[in-house]
């Protein structure tokens, strides 16, 4: 994991991690995260929000991505700042046609076990857009003013 | 090979199992996996399971444990049971309201309430 910043709260922070999803540690990447904007004082909704969208971006790049074969490798960047938050995640797979995803919330798909990971990622994060052919995803969390 | 330590706390109250997680964070695809196969071995051990899941001690949950939580409930449903969940936080309460899931799992506030709507 390679990591710049300081400590002064309002300093910039990125991170970058690229790893075979095997070796990658997500919840050590949300603790470190969930620290870096803790110690900006973000809301803990906000730490909340980027941590579920974090996570649904990486096992969506290890289980949709790379089909889950964890020997593929998932590339995840971010950067902090007091304002703002923003993240990238990639892997190694063909990408996908976001138009095709079903609306998991529709009475027809409520009681299908997947398929919501992309759904939480868009209403907890400012912006969520994906980078065609669809394997790159870049995340936005703004921090609302107080 | 060693048995995985159970990442579940079960209790049998009269006719209801009662289940707490032992995790904080349920989120990592092979702890859902092991919460869901032991949910599931209590649901098939019963003929009619009624079960109450207490998240009180959750603080994190990703659309993988909802995932897991949908096949619970379609389990139990499938042998005419009951499934309540109780003492969830708001912001996780928020998940279940924004995938509309609270349209499928019966949510109480309060767990004496959702254990008086089992019996």
């Amino acid at each position: 994991m390679n990591s710049q910043g300081s400590d002064h709260h309002d300093a910039f922070f990125a991170m970058e991690v690229d790893l075979p999803y095997c070796e990658l540690n997500i919840e050590q990447i949300q603790v470190k995260v969930a620290s870096e904007l803790c110690s900006r004082d973000y809301p803990k909704e906000g730490v909340f929000a980027v941590r579920l969208a974090i996570e649904e971006a990486l096992v969506n790049a290890y289980r949709h991505g790379n089909k889950k074969d964890a020997d593929k490798r998932v590339t995840f960047e971010c950067s902090i700042d007091s304002t703002s938050a923003r993240f990238e995640v990639s892997d190694e797979g063909p990408g996908f046609d976001i138009s095709s995803v079903p609306d998991p919330t529709d009475e027809a798909n409520l009681e299908i076990p997947s398929g919501r990971g992309l759904l939480l990622m868009r209403e907890y994060m400012t912006q969520v857009e994906f980078v065609p052919p669809g394997n790159r995803v870049r995340m936005h969390y703004q921090r609302l003013a107080e | 090979m060693a048995a995985q330590a159970s990442r579940l706390k079960v209790s049998q109250i009269g006719a209801v199992t009662q289940i707490e997680f032992v995790d904080r964070n349920i989120l990592d695809e092979s702890n859902i996996q092991q919460i869901s196969d032991e949910i599931c071995g209590l649901i098939d051990d019963q003929p009619t399971p009624l079960v109450l899941i207490r998240f009180g001690n959750v603080e994190h949950l990703s659309s993988a444990a909802l995932g897991a939580l949908i096949t619970i409930n379609n389990r139990i449903k499938g042998k005419d049971g009951k499934l309540r969940l109780t003492e969830i936080d708001a912001q996780i309460r928020e998940v279940f309201t924004i995938t509309k899931l609270d349209k499928i799992f019966l949510i109480f506030d309060d767990a004496d309430e959702a254990m008086a709507s089992l019996t």
